[in-house]
Formats: structure tokens, sequence, C-alpha cells
């Protein structure tokens, strides 16, 4: 047995006031660089809104709204949340699976905060929301829907969804951290999906429907949520429904990152 | 009381419960600084368990542990700033490459950008892993995997060092090379904790061994004070003459009082009582002028030695042990 002396551990540490974000940001960085080797996870968030806009608006379009062009302006603020959410489960799937590897174990050795590693995925998550809502809008102005609000107004319809979405993505983490298998993340994550999403103002005014449906529609913060983008990007009313989808998201994140993160600390 | 300020791991009495399982069951460890400790132990024994408390993966039921002066449970993050883990749980990820994976700890470790990647180029030169930098590590062979891993647990230059298993599942060459790594480590003083199913691993490389087996710490000591208790030394002779043997079968038959068989592999073996026997024997066959190539005192191998502790047969098969 030796009797050297144990090495320093001089570790530089530069005097940034924000480990907890530097942290989160170099576990995003290798999320985003595992999203981007695996490019075929990009499929559903590009090709789905487009498949969504193509069936919504010229297969249903006429049929519902008289007309294709105006069921267009009218879905497309729809479409772009549907999707968008629908692409939030996918974190509570890739972290379930993610977690099951060594690699996690390693970041739970390390000197950083313990939701670190959990807030670096939502980071890069927000890249492929980004993504998603970049191409929902390019395929529906190639189909010919037009804004009619200022392009301030349009980038915060975009802000207002991504942060719906980000703190969506807090419950199917929370999902993920307490479901044995990715399977059922999924399956639960899209079974709570459908009632959010079809049963808003999403597809259709709520004017025709039953009355207990109209019941939920007007609760849902998904109605407020598409009302407040429509407001932001063809016009009308905002900020009582932007108030309230931004208070629902607030709330989620609130209850659901708490719980993701404490689920995360005890699943060994 | 022991002074705890010279341990950089100790452990008192802990204990851990899976429901009705009993992981722990009242484990003491402790691990003067600088030296190497090997746990070792059956599948199930609690090892991995007992690494995972100490690393703080894994919370106690009950007892209490400190690494590197920090308790594991009230400061568990001055402890992982002190320690490095590698283990068939602590891997690294493998879609990102060689050189990504060390850069990524040493950020997380608050180097700086430019540290972190000077850091990471020392660490793959260190391990040979210089070509292989900006592979996957997912394409890794798997001696190369546990060189990463290793390496990885050693970005932040830690104190001490958890080795969970590093060559389970390791052909004997590659298991040389994880060896050599971690007489490196101990030759620059840092402390090693190590859990091996391996009788000859910790045998290689613990300057002391605790065996543990249901949760329990049955047995402590060095690899020849664990022999000593085993007892049954042997006295080895190879005859540097085939027409010797006669002669010193006769020179060992008298000083031994036993019988003594027929050379194996051109080896005489004689068991003895004591040190004065092998003192005597050496003497007689230098009177005689009998010439030796080799003359040896040899204590009975780890594998009886745990055969007689936990009354198995060691594992001589590499058998994964379920994590946690």
């Amino acid at each position: 047995m030796t009797t050297m002396t144990v090495p320093d551990v001089a570790v530089p540490r530069p005097a940034s006031s924000l480990p907890w974000l530097r942290h989160s940001m170099s576990l995003a960085g290798r999320s985003v660089k595992k999203m981007v080797r695996h490019p075929e996870q990009f499929f559903d968030v590009t090709l789905q809104p487009v498949l969504f806009l193509i069936i919504f608006v010229y297969v249903l379009g006429g049929a519902i709204a008289g007309s294709t062009q105006d069921y267009l302006q009218f879905v497309l603020p729809g479409i772009l949340i549907q999707t968008v959410l629908f692409s939030t489960v996918a974190i509570g799937v890739n972290l379930n699976t993610d977690i099951k590897e060594g690699v996690f174990d390693r970041f739970r050795s390390l000197p950083i905060p313990r939701s670190a590693p959990l807030v670096g995925a939502t980071i890069a998550e927000c890249l492929r929301y980004a993504l998603t809502i970049g191409v929902t809008m390019i395929a529906g102005f190639v189909m010919g829907f037009r804004t009619g609000t200022s392009p301030l107004r349009v980038a915060a319809a975009m802000l207002l969804v991504l942060f719906f979405a980000w703190c969506m993505c807090w419950i199917a983490i929370w999902l993920g951290m307490i479901m044995r298998e990715a399977g059922s993340v999924q399956g639960i994550g899209f079974l709570a999906l459908f009632p959010l999403t079809f049963g808003s103002s999403m597809f259709a005014s709520a004017d025709t429907m039953p009355g207990w449906l109209q019941a939920w529609v007007k609760i849902n913060p998904v109605t407020h949520l598409t009302d407040a983008m429509r407001g932001l990007l063809t016009g009308g009313p905002v900020a009582q429904d932007a108030f309230i989808a931004l208070g629902t998201s607030a709330l989620i994140l609130a209850v659901f990152a708490p719980l993701a993160v404490r689920a995360y600390r005890t699943k060994a | 009381m022991v002074d705890m300020t010279n341990y950089a791991i100790h452990a008192e009495g802990l204990t851990k419960h899976y429901g009705a399982t009993k992981a722990l069951d009242g484990i003491d460890l402790s691990v003067p600084e600088g030296s190497v400790l090997g746990v070792l132990g059956p599948n199930g024994a609690g090892k991995t368990t007992a690494v995972r408390i100490l690393a703080t993966l894994l919370r106690p039921d009950s007892g209490r542990a400190t690494v590197a002066g920090h308790d594991v449970t009230k400061d568990p993050t001055a402890v992982r700033r002190s320690i490095g883990l590698t283990g068939q749980y602590a891997s690294v990820d493998e879609q990102l490459s060689g050189r990504e994976n060390l850069e990524l700890f040493a950020r997380l470790l608050d180097f700086t950008r430019p540290d972190a990647r000077a850091r990471a180029t020392d660490l793959l030169e260190q391990f040979g892993l210089t070509e292989a930098a900006d592979r996957r590590a997912g394409t890794y062979s798997g001696g190369m995997r546990r060189r990463l891993d290793l390496a990885a647990s050693l970005v932040g230059r830690p104190s001490v060092i958890f080795l969970d298993e590093p060559t389970t599942g390791l052909d004997p060459s590659k298991r040389d090379d994880v060896w050599n790594m971690v007489r490196l480590l101990t030759s620059e003083g840092t402390t090693v904790l190590l859990t091996t199913q391996y009788l000859e691993e910790a045998d290689a490389l613990a300057d002391a061994i605790t065996v543990i087996d249901l949760g329990k710490v049955i047995a402590h000591g060095t690899a020849s004070e664990l022999k000593q208790i085993v007892g049954g030394r042997s006295l080895q002779v190879r005859p540097e003459n085939v027409r010797d043997v006669a002669d010193i079968r006769a020179v060992l038959s008298r000083i031994t009082g036993r019988t003594v068989g027929e050379p194996t592999r051109g080896l005489l073996t004689a068991p003895i009582e004591d040190e004065q026997q092998f003192t005597n024997v050496v003497v007689d066959l230098a009177s005689r002028g009998i010439p030796v190539t080799e003359i040896s005192l040899s204590l009975p191998s780890l594998d009886e030695v745990f055969f007689t502790l936990t009354g198995q047969k060691a594992t001589t098969e590499p058998v994964k042990e379920p994590v946690s």
C-alpha cells in the first residue's frame, strides 16, 4: 500500500452563477446530438402535420366549412397544437428506455442537480416542437393559409404553443418515470390526448355539439389555447384565452415537474 | 475507536431491504486512503447494493457511511465530487462517440469547454482510445468499452473510485489491460473499492479483501490472512535433474513426516505445518548439494478460502448480477 497523497481535486470551476442551467444545457446538447443521429424520429413530427392538414382540409374541409380554403384558415392553428401536443408523448417514451441504460446512473453519480438530465432533455425536445411548428406553418402557407395579424403576434402564437407543449411534456416524463414499459407510456399518453385535442374547438365550433360535450369543450384548456392561437394568427380576441392557456400551462408545470423529478430521483 | 480521517471509505452497519429481501444485513467496510479493497462475494451477495449506497445512488435503510470524509446521506453532492464510478450500470452513452462522452462528463463536472476538450484528449490517449475517439461508443469492442467506462469515471480526477465487477465478461488479455490500469491508478494514490466474483482478481489487485455473502461480511483481511484461515500450506520443489527426484522425495518425507507423491509437471509437493520445515528442507538440500530450479511455499488458492467461508463453490463462470 502506498502512502502517497491523494491527487487534489483541482477541477476548474467557472464562476457561473447558474450551474443548473449550464448542466442542463450540456445535457440538452447530448439529446440534440442523439436526435440528429436518428433523423427517422423526425418523420412523425414533420410528416404527420402535413398529412393531417391534407386530410382535414381537402377531405373534410369542404363538408365542414363549405370551402377548403375557409376551413384551412380555421383548422391550421388546431392542427399545429394537435401535432405538437402528440409529439410531447415521445419524451416520456424515450426517457423510459433511456433511463434503463447505464449512462443515467453515471449522471446520478455526478455532482449535478438531480433535475438537470430531465430539464436538459426537455430543452432539446423544444427543438423538435419548433421544427413541427415550422413544418406545419410552411405546409399551411403552401396550401394557402395566410396570417391576418402582425409578425409579432405570429411569433407570440408560436411561443405560446411551445410553452404549453413544454409544460405538457412534464406529464409525459412523469408517466415515463412511473410506468414499467415504454409502450404503456405511449398508450396512456395518446389516450389522454384524444379528449384533450378532439374535444376542443380545434376542428369544429362547439355550437353543433351536444350539451355535455359543449360543457367539456368550454373548460378544456386546449380550447382556450386554440382560441388564443386563432386570435394571434388570424385575428380576433386573445387576452382572456391566452391568460387561461398560460395559467393552465404554469399549473401543469408546477404539479408535474416536481412529480417527474421526484419519480426520477427515487427510480433506483 | 478507529480514527476515521485515515479512511477514504468507512461504512458501519449498512442495511438495505427490497421488500422482504434483505440485500444488505449490516455491512461494515473500511478502506484506508490510497489502498485497494476487494469486495468479494457470489451473485446476490449484496456487492452492487453496497457500492450503489456508497456512490450515493441508493439510500441505506440504516447505518452510516462516509466517503472521502463526507457523509453519503447528509452530503451526497460532496461525495459525488470526490468519486468515480464504473460498473455494469454506470456506463456511457452508446450513441455518442468516446470523445463526446468524456467531454460531456467533463462539462458536467464544471470544466470549461477548452478544459473539457483537453481532459478528454488526455484520457483517450491514456486509455489507448485516440483512434476510436470519434466513433460511437456502441461500436466499441468489450475491452474498449471497459476502458472508456474507466476513463469516464476518472474525468474529475476523483480521489475514490468504485469499480463494480470491472472485468466481468472480458477475456483474459483484456482483463490484464484493466488490471494494469487499476494498478496505475493506485500508484497515483487513488483509493479503489473493487467488487468482483473473481478470487484471482481480488488476489491480484487488492491490499485487503472483504468477503460478503447474503448481505453480511463473513471475513476480512489480506489475501494471505484469508488463506491462513484455511491453512494447509504446501512446499513445492522443482528438481534440476530428474535423477534427483528420489533423493528429494526422501528429504521431504523425512522433514515433513508425510508421504510425498510422484512429481506433477516436474514439481514435488509436500504439505507443511510451519516455516521451520521450509528452512530445514532448504538447508538439507543445500548440504547434500542437490540442485533445484525452484523451491516455494504456497498458500491455498482463494477459491478454497471462499469455499471454506461460504460453503459454496466460487463462481468461475461470469454471471451478470442483477442491478439493485
